[in-house]
């Protein structure tokens, strides 16, 4: 009897999994389809990077090729799938990966998937050295740095403000809204809600049970708030289709997408919450088992590179790490950025902390219940 | 004595690949996932042997909220696609004729040459409220403003029969097929009317094929994930999704492990009971589907 | 007469049990009952014989109530059928393949259409047990329907149907699937089951053994009408029409040209210049293309032919092959001058089994015991040649 659920976590976890036996078998597997695929492929010619949608545009990857013969293979990804992926195969299968900064070091104590950075081969010069400051400090584990940074901006709030007047998080569950907002069903829901309720959590973090308590707390408050949801979005597509049909008229969201859809329709406005932005920062990091080390800085140093960042900021719509690259882009992104950013506004940004082993469990919990609510 | 031992060799080498297969791929990571569902995290890269898994699932009433849940709305979905496949099988083996009896069946086929995700998507374009359906429903005056017709059990339900539809039409088409005419007219000339020829002379014949279908549609819609995801949304809370979640998204393969070994074990339980209650043997009903 | 299904209207004394009215039914490009009218009375068994595609297969299944007719009318018991389902005439049919209800054991075959009727349970178990001792099957009632004999299956068949107490019953070929000895035993079993019971058995086959010794009477069915009705003994010694001749026993068939008549006696005359005798039937030209009927036991063969009887006409012929069949055992001459293949039958007593294949005979026959008719091409396709048509189709 083959029980169809099972047998599609099965799969995925026969290809990939931690233990013994099947694990030897996976990589016999493994390696006769790359042995097939790719036997004539010199591994310093490749760089097989895994990342979000959008990090990559392809010229960038063209002009790489051009400049080095390192030819990137992109693979498109989330933090918990890439986080997956990587926990399969034991940190193998990919060169150069971005998760965001706070899922480096637990995620490094617990299954060990990446391996230090080597600053010597980085071109440090070309960060903003108060961004490169900030990752230094998250994704130090023992004394050793996992992570650089790469992309950055904030999550707040995203509102038709024609249809809706939206100030803080709390007011996408005003009664006025039901069944008009949305929300993503993860962790900077519960972080932002736990911010808007006076709450720290960041400050807990090292507190499980005082932690366990704030989330019960928020997780009660976003069960309430449920019949305001209209849908909890799993990716940007959706929720940007959910408003362009006006389904939606108020959610939280990343400042970008509420850009995009800034230029479509005026109305649509990205409102930095009256309790603060929450910073996100996606990072370079090195899988514990890649192949090219040599390529992944070669990649870093380039996209670090001025102009080739401007063009990045240009295409993805968000701020990189790296510096000199205001002046290159467009007098709008210039505006946006300051809009939102004004003068001191950067050093308010609440940005997430490395989230310690363990905590995720007592989260994913309270999530859970928040879904099965009614 | 030799050619027998030789048959046996011949059998054997004949079988080692299917059985090598059966092994690698679903007896080995079975056994893995076992022995990960039976070990509980310490502190970083530590692990012991425990039950911890198996005592959130029965501690945490959430998770119980959605087994159940999900085995309860299994049946149901099950049992409407038999109620709704069975006229439709009776119609194709019955009364339809010729080329049209092979018509009526690839229609029933067609929704399956495009995939799942592709059927589910078309369902979302179909309800959503800014959709087909709600717009239609309000244009004609049957509802004030379009009505969200996604998020809901029913759509749920509704995703799920016509998912499974085929799955059950099939096994009743050939269980009905070898149903001698002359039996039915037999049973009408001794005096029986539709309904005593239904209950006494058909259901009995097709027995087989229907435990087979509901045994099939049953398995397919507990195991189902992206149905009841897409188009449940926010209500979905389908037990899958809890595994998918556990495995993917909260990295606790011991979690996910165990739930696997949970919902192997409901499925399990609920076909067995299915055909004890039915009287079948499992043998038999999948030599007959 | 059972008291669950009341006759109205006719007296049901003085109806016959099943009267057939202008009965006719149109299929796409061919007619299948030809406005058909005929009785059966009260009591008998009633056959219907012919070949496959005759329209005797629907003529049964108007009666039942399963095919409507496109006009005419059926009464049984006096009552006109008109508008009535199957499942409420006073009918019951014993199907060709019997239809028994494998998912169910022998008593409830036996009990399904008392049950439906609303008989109780006790009562319905009583009736069927009866029924079964009645034909010889008691104690079977637990069997399943796998475990029984084709004999036995048909018993419990017929005991399902006669356990209501029907006006009618209905038999569709019931003996066709059975072997040879089978269904010669159950002819018999048939018969006495048929007059124990006392109900009218209206019977259809394609197999003139079966009509000629189970029946009272027998209709020749072709072609959606009836050629002949009468008893089976009238349907073989005095056929009506030439398909009737060429159907109902084997016969060798003889076509010619009308070549003279002397009072009752035709002569014949084949392409192949053989001359033949025999009692004419009907009217017929001279020249006029005729058919005749000579039946194998009406000839008699001798090795000299001074031995056969001084007034026929004798004929020369050669062994062409022996047909043994114990008491049957017959012969096929090839007559010397046309080389017509003639079948003859033996004597019974054995006196020429030693006849060898080459070996010159002669033979002769009475030819008031032949029958000829005025050749209607298409009506006696369904013999077709000068072989016999066999007895078991």
């Amino acid at each position: 009897m083959t029980e169809r659920s099972a047998w599609l976590t099965t799969r995925r976890y026969s290809l990939n999994t931690e233990g013994g036996m099947s694990r030897l078998l996976a990589a016999m597997l493994l390696l006769g389809v790359v042995l097939a695929s790719t036997a004539a492929a010199d591994d310093s010619k490749k760089l097989r990077l895994i990342t979000w949608a959008d990090y990559v545009p392809a010229d960038i990857v063209a002009q790489f090729k051009k400049d080095t013969g390192i030819q990137v293979e992109v693979t498109l990804s989330n933090n918990e799938e890439m986080i997956s992926k990587l926990r399969a195969t034991g940190g193998a299968g990919y060169d150069l990966a971005q998760p965001s900064q706070d899922r480096l070091t637990g995620v490094q104590s617990e299954f060990g998937l990446y391996k230090p950075i080597d600053l010597t081969k980085v071109k440090v010069e070309q960060f903003r050295p108060e961004i490169l400051a900030i990752t230094r400090q998250i994704t130090t584990l023992n004394g050793k740095l996992y992570g650089l940074p790469y992309l950055w901006g904030t999550e707040g709030l995203v509102v038709n403000s024609k249809r809706a007047k939206v100030a803080d998080y709390p007011d996408l569950c005003r009664p006025d809204l039901k069944g008009k907002t949305s929300m993503r069903l993860r962790r900077p829901t519960l972080m932002a809600f736990a911010f808007a309720a006076g709450k720290d959590p960041f400050a807990l973090y090292s507190d499980p049970k005082a932690y366990a308590a704030l989330m019960e707390n928020v997780g009660k408050t976003l069960s309430a708030c449920k019949a305001n949801v209209r849908f909890f979005f799993d990716n940007k597509d959706q929720l940007l289709n959910g408003m362009r049909a006006g389904e939606v008229v108020a959610a939280m969201m990343w400042d970008t997408g509420g850009w995009t859809l800034n230029r479509e329709n005026p109305d649509v406005q990205y409102v930095v919450p009256r309790s603060g932005a929450l910073g996100w920062l996606d990072t370079f990091a090195l899988p514990a088992r890649g192949r090219n080390d040599a390529g992944a800085y070669a990649w870093i140093n380039f996209t670090m590179r001025p102009d080739i960042a401007a063009r990045i900021t240009r295409n993805v719509g968000n701020w990189t790490a790296a510096r000199g690259t205001e002046q290159l882009v467009d007098q709008r992104m210039q505006a946006q950025y300051h809009a939102s950013f004004p003068e001191g506004a950067f050093k308010g940004i609440r940005w997430y902390p490395a989230i310690p082993p363990g905590l995720e469990e007592t989260e994913g919990r309270i999530l859970d219940r928040i879904k099965a609510a009614n | 004595m030799h050619g027998v031992w030789q048959r046996r060799l011949m059998l054997t080498l004949l079988l080692a690949p299917a059985l090598l297969w059966l092994f690698a791929l679903i007896v080995l990571p079975h056994v893995d996932l076992a022995l990960l569902s039976f070990r509980e995290r310490t502190a970083p890269r530590e692990y012991q042997a425990g039950l911890a898994q198996y005592r959130t699932f029965f501690t945490e009433p959430l998770y119980w909220h959605v087994f159940v849940r999900t085995a309860i709305m299994s049946m149901l979905a099950t049992a409407l696609t038999l109620v709704i496949a069975f006229p439709i099988a009776w119609v194709i083996t019955k009364v339809a004729r010729g080329r049209a009896s092979s018509l009526l069946f690839v229609v029933c086929l067609i929704p399956f040459w495009v995939s799942e995700t592709v059927r589910a998507l078309g369902w979302l374009i179909l309800l959503r409220e800014s959709g087909v359906l709600p717009v239609l429903l309000a244009k004609f005056g049957l509802t004030a403003v379009p009505v969200e017709l996604l998020y809901h059990d029913t759509t749920i339900l509704t995703g799920l029969v016509y998912t499974s539809l085929l799955f059950m039409v099939v096994p009743l088409v050939s269980s009905l097929e070898s149903l001698d005419d002359s039996l039915i007219e037999a049973a009408y000339d001794l005096g029986a009317n539709g309904l005593s020829i239904l209950r006494r002379i058909v259901i009995p014949h097709a027995a087989p094929g229907i435990t087979a279908g509901c045994i099939v549609v049953f398995m397919l819609t507990l195991g189902n994930y992206l149905t009841p995801n897409l188009l449940g949304g926010k209500n979905s809370q389908w037990f899958t999704e809890l595994i998918y979640t556990q495995f993917i998204v909260r990295f606790n393969w011991e979690q996910g492990a165990a739930f696997g070994f949970l919902l192997l074990a409901l499925s399990t339980a609920i076909v067995a009971l299915g055909l004890r209650l039915s009287g079948q043997r499992f043998v038999d009903v999948m030599r007959r589907s | 007469m059972s008291t669950a299904e009341p006759l109205t209207t006719a007296d049901p004394l003085s109806a016959p049990d099943l009267g057939v009215v202008g009965l006719s039914k149109q299929f796409a490009d061919h007619r299948a009952v030809d406005d058909l009218s005929f009785s059966v009375d009260r009591g008998s068994f009633f056959s219907i014989l012919g070949p496959s595609g005759c329209g005797k297969t629907t003529l049964l299944r108007m009666i039942a109530g399963f095919t409507l007719p496109d006009g005419g009318n059926i009464l049984i018991g006096g009552r006109s059928m008109q508008g009535v389902a199957p499942n409420r005439r006073p009918v019951n049919m014993v199907f060709q393949h019997l239809a028994l209800f494998p998912m169910m054991n022998v008593g409830e075959n036996v009990e399904f259409g008392l049950a439906r009727r609303g008989v109780q349970r006790g009562e319905c178990r009583r009736r069927a047990d009866a029924m079964l001792q009645r034909v010889g099957l008691a104690g079977a009632s637990h069997k399943r329907i796998d475990e029984l004999s084709g004999g036995q299956r048909q018993r419990v068949a017929i005991a399902r149907s006669l356990v209501l107490e029907p006006t009618l019953l209905l038999l569709d070929e019931p003996l066709g699937a059975l072997d040879l000895k089978l269904r010669e035993h159950m002819k018999i079993e048939l018969k006495q089951l048929q007059a124990s019971f006392g109900t009218t058995f209206v019977y259809i086959t394609h197999d003139q053994s079966e009509a000629l010794v189970l029946s009272d009477h027998v209709a020749v069915m072709n072609r959606g009408r009836f050629e002949q009705r009468g008893t089976p003994q009238e349907l073989y010694y005095e056929p009506a029409t030439a398909f009737v001749a060429g159907f109902v026993g084997a016969n060798n068939h003889i076509v010619g040209r009308l070549t003279g008549v002397d009072g009752a006696i035709a002569e014949i005359e084949t392409d192949a210049g053989w001359r033949v005798h025999a009692r004419k039937s009907g009217t017929m030209t001279v020249g006029g293309s005729v058919e005749a009927f000579v039946r194998p036991e009406v000839v008699s063969v001798e090795r000299e032919a001074a031995l056969l009887p001084q007034d026929h006409v004798r004929y020369a012929g050669e062994v062409q092959s022996l047909l043994f069949d114990g008491a049957n055992s017959a012969v096929l001459l090839t007559e010397e001058r046309s080389h017509f293949n003639i079948r003859v039958a033996l004597p019974q007593t054995g006196r020429l089994a030693s006849l060898e294949v080459g070996e010159r005979v002669s033979f002769s026959y009475d030819p008031r015991r032949a029958i000829c008719f005025a050749s209607d091409g298409a009506a006696t396709s369904a013999t077709g040649s000068s072989m016999p048509a066999s007895s078991h189709g």
